[in-house]
């Protein structure tokens, strides 16, 4: 596996130039991960790609280099000690960096000649592809369709001329994905959702959700979908309520600020029973916190956003696959239970590429719920022994459809009865039991002989993965791991039958306070016995935890 | 009255309250318009003014205070058959829905908004309200109230609404042409709806109004944008109801370039080809 940093500053072009490798190294049969650590800014600062690629699944991204294609000196000075000993460090002569390892080609007077200073990234493509071993025709396809027309021969030269300047270093690895998908996951989120038949999609921007709205904006003509940009988030999770109750379905998106002001309205649609999906792509906080950067510290917060007690589900996705397949499967679960389901994703996810397998449409298809009989007085809110009640949509019968903020009876209508209260209290509660009875147990893998047991939610699974399986190679011990893609309600059984054979039981997250093993307590009496947090907005990666579990918890 | 399908409930408001007026007009209009109720959704905030979608036989939609609107719109947008209503007050729709109701002028959906403007926040029991005036005493404004009150026609004109009218509901015949006409109009409609509250504002009252209020008459033509603001900044000694300003727009469903190409969004059919093509624009 090789790990390659391509860094610079904002406005420098390290997103085209990481762009055309990782798409002419997934030609190249390659999995693929990638990593963008941006800065909340325009031009300047720091900001770099990180593409990790090998023959075999890669999960995460590392922080161990194989090469550094450097456009300013701060790169090399930031990076060159994660830089292993046999990498590159790749810049323009003009860059003063004295690092042994230091190739220096004459870039940008290379790119004068040529005709355009830009061209240069496609210089440093060639001398890249040059380096791992690769075959140059390979980018030529690829540059095809991310140049435009009349700068196309002259980046086709560049990088011939790239290619010529450096000798090979690495072997080419044999891999077999060329025929996988390389997506990000606010992509495959919203590829699962219109599998799913989404219909309408209400937001406001905010950083690292906006994507999902210009991804689906930019179909929307095609696939008939209706994206509506609110004039803030309070409007954007109405709408989507509203769309929903007249009978499309319906998706909202945001940030953790975003989703504070969306608070009371996931509530309405508690309380009216309203199908919705809501995704929450987590940033860190509180208030603005850092933009563009991760964290997983919005759980505590949506599992109990809203005044009031109502039945709700949330589901955090781990990788790209989950991303596509359990938006479609949030849509169907709203739908099915008529409650408000919460997708948590992060900007890890949300913003890396990673190869996955291509996905299967039949299985993330919509499953609509079955139209209910119209016999005698209809009762939007009857009282069921499932306590999901049929659903009319306005307008596509001639029965009236009432639904209400506030408490009301079976017909829709307000009340203050304590009766009615009560009974409908229990009604909407019991639809989580129910649902509970088709939750998704956490993903478990390692030893199965373990002693310690690691937990995580969400998008560190990938560093999780890696972490146990290095951590078993290593022979300090034997590990495994349960990570959660349903959280809420919590999955129990595989948690309890595990924990009860572990002798440690360590959380892993990325946050400050440990919220799922606050959540885990809460739910089973069950205290983990340490914590792995991470909170400066950087992702956890496989060989962090490992060196964490080893210094502070095997000691 | 018996013989109107939008008949209901027993209400929950004051006696003598205005509400009582606009509720009937409102259920005349839509007779009158041969709608049925199944076509019909009311939506509604939170408010005394808010529970009139309680109050008629048609699908209703009572959501929060304030959001109303996004419901609405979001509704008619979903399914473009329905003929969408929101019902609402002045606080629900200018206070916590302000942002709302600028901005769905500008989006422009075929919706109709009538508010119940009785110049108080009644259901809380009596605090200003963007519209009440200067100088007005409340359990809040314990020394008057000092904030200049919002004007909604004059607001309603610059941010671009194509149907602008104000009615009183002491002349019911009034109020009832100028919903009609409301309803019809294509695009985003709004009627502030003059309505002594008689509980809470003992300064708007029926007679405060019975001596200001007079009907627009041909002599003004509602479509010059700069004499209709003029006409909405009349607010005072006299108040003129009727249509202030209108004007032929399109609609947010004539703009939007998925919805006016084929059929209401609600009748389209999934299409998983469609996705299959996005995504092998992956491989
Ligand atoms: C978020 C929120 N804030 C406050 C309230 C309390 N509240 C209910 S109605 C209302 C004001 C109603 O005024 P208006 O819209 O003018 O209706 P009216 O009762 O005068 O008809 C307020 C402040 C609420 N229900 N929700
Ligand atoms: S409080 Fe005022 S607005 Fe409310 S019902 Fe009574 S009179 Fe009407
Ligand atoms: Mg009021």
């Amino acid at each position: 596996m090789y790990n390659l940093l391509i860094g610079g500053a904002a406005g420098q072009g390290i997103e085209t130039t990481a762009t055309i490798l990782r798409k002419a190294l997934k030609k190249s049969g390659y999995h693929i991960f990638t990593v963008e650590d941006v800065m909340s800014r325009v031009r300047g600062g720091h900001n770099f790609s990180l593409i990790r690629f090998g023959s075999e699944d890669v999960l995460s991204h590392s922080n161990k280099l194989d090469g550094i294609i450097a456009l300013n000196d701060e790169t090399i000075e930031l990076h060159k000690d994660e830089l292993n000993k046999n990498g590159f460090i790749l810049c323009d002569s003009t860059l003063s960096s004295n690092d042994p390892r230091t190739i220096k080609v004459d870039m940008n007077e290379m790119a004068k000649e040529i005709g355009n200073p830009k061209v240069s990234g496609s210089i440093a493509v060639g001398a890249v592809l040059k380096l791992f071993g690769e075959k140059i025709e390979l980018a030529g396809d690829v540059l095809k369709d991310n140049v435009k027309d009349q700068y196309l021969e002259m980046n086709i030269k560049a990088m011939e001329k790239g290619f010529q300047a450096v000798e090979g270093r690495f072997p080419h690895l044999e891999g077999n994905v060329s025929l996988s998908l390389m997506i990000n996951g606010n992509q495959a989120l919203s590829l699962g959702a219109m599998a799913s038949g989404l219909k309408f999609y209400a937001a406001y921007p905010m950083s690292p959700s906006t994507s999902i709205m210009e991804y689906l904006a930019s179909k929307s003509d095609e696939a008939g979908i209706v994206v509506e940009q609110a004039e803030d988030e309070i409007a954007a999770i109405n709408m989507a309520i509203g769309a929903s109750f007249a009978g499309v379905r319906s998706m909202t998106g945001t940030s953790g600020g975003g989703f504070s002001l969306m608070v009371e309205a996931l509530g309405l649609a508690g309380m009216a029973e309203i199908p919705l999906v809501v995704v929450d792509v987590q940033r860190p906080g509180p208030a603005t916190g850092f933009p563009t950067r991760t964290e997983q510290s919005d759980l505590k917060f949506v599992v109990s956003a809203s005044q009031g007690e109502f039945p709700r589900m949330v589901i955090a996705l781990r990788n790209h696959t989950d991303a596509f397949y359990q938006t479609a499967r949030a849509l169907n679960l709203a739908e099915k239970y008529q409650i408000p389901v919460i997708i948590l994703s992060d900007q890890y996810l949300s913003d890396s590429h990673s190869t996955v397998e291509p996905y299967d449409l039949k299985k993330a298809a919509a499953i609509y719920a079955v139209k209910p009989e119209e016999k005698g007085e209809y009762l939007r809110y009857k009282y069921t022994e499932d306590g999901i009640s049929p659903r009319l949509i306005p307008g596509k019968t001639n029965n009236i459809v009432a639904i209400d903020s506030d408490e009301h009876d079976e017909r829709g209508w307000i009340t203050e009865s304590s009766e009615v209260r009560i009974k409908m209290m229990d009604k909407r509660m019991r639809k989580l039991e129910k649902l509970k009875l088709e939750l998704q147990e956490p993903e478990f893998f390692g030893d199965e002989a373990f002693k310690t047991l690691l937990v995580g939610w969400g998008s560190t699974e990938g560093p999780i993965k890696e972490a146990v399986e290095s951590l078993n190679r290593m022979g300090k011990g034997k590990f495994a791991a349960l990570v959660f893609g349903d959280i809420y309600p919590l999955p129990q059984k595989l948690l309890r039958e595990k924990l009860a054979l572990a002798e440690r039981l360590i959380n892993v997250e990325q946050n400050a306070t440990g919220q799922l093993a606050d959540l885990i307590r809460e739910q089973t009496g069950i205290s983990c016995d340490s914590n792995i947090l991470k909170y400066d907005g950087r992702q956890i990666s496989g060989e962090e935890i490992t060196e964490r579990i080893l210094k502070e918890v095997q000691r | 009255m018996s013989t109107n399908t939008f008949s209901t409930y027993e209400t929950a408001w004051c006696p003598g309250c205005g509400n009582f007026s606009i509720i009937d007009c409102l259920k005349t209009a839509l007779d009158e318009l041969n709608l049925d109720p199944h076509e019909v959704l009311m939506v509604g905030g939170i408010g005394q003014a808010a529970k009139t979608p309680q109050y008629i036989n048609a699908n209703a939609f009572c959501g929060l205070h304030g959001r109303s609107l996004p419901a609405a719109v979001a509704s008619k947008i979903a399914n473009e058959k329905l003929t969408v209503i929101v019902d609402t007050g002045d606080g629900d729709s200018y206070g916590e829905g302000g942002n709302h109701f600028i901005h769905n002028i500008r989006r422009n959906v075929n919706i109709t908004h009538f508010v119940h403007d009785n110049q108080i926040y009644g259901l809380t029991k009596g605090q200003a309200s963007p519209t009440s005036g200067e100088g007005f005493v409340t359990g809040v404004q314990v020394n008057g109230n000092i904030n200049t009150p919002l004007n909604p026609m004059l607001i309603s004109i610059a941010a671009g609404a194509g149907f602008v009218a104000r009615a009183y509901c002491g002349n019911k015949e009034h109020l009832i042409s100028v919903m009609k006409q409301a309803i019809e109009y294509n695009g985003y409609a709004i009627v502030d709806i003059l309505q002594p509250c008689v509980s809470f504002n003992k300064v708007n009252t029926y007679a405060y109004y019975s001596q200001r209020v007079y009907e627009l008459d041909d002599s003004y033509q509602p479509f010059d944008k700069v004499a209709a603001m003029q006409k909405a900044m009349e607010f005072g000694d006299r108040i003129p109801i009727g249509v202030i300003y209108q004007e032929p727009k399109p609609s947010y469903h004539q703009k939007n370039t998925v919805l006016k190409s084929g059929k209401p969004l609600i009748d389209r059919p999934d299409d998983s080809s469609i996705v299959n093509k996005f995504m092998e624009e992956f491989i």
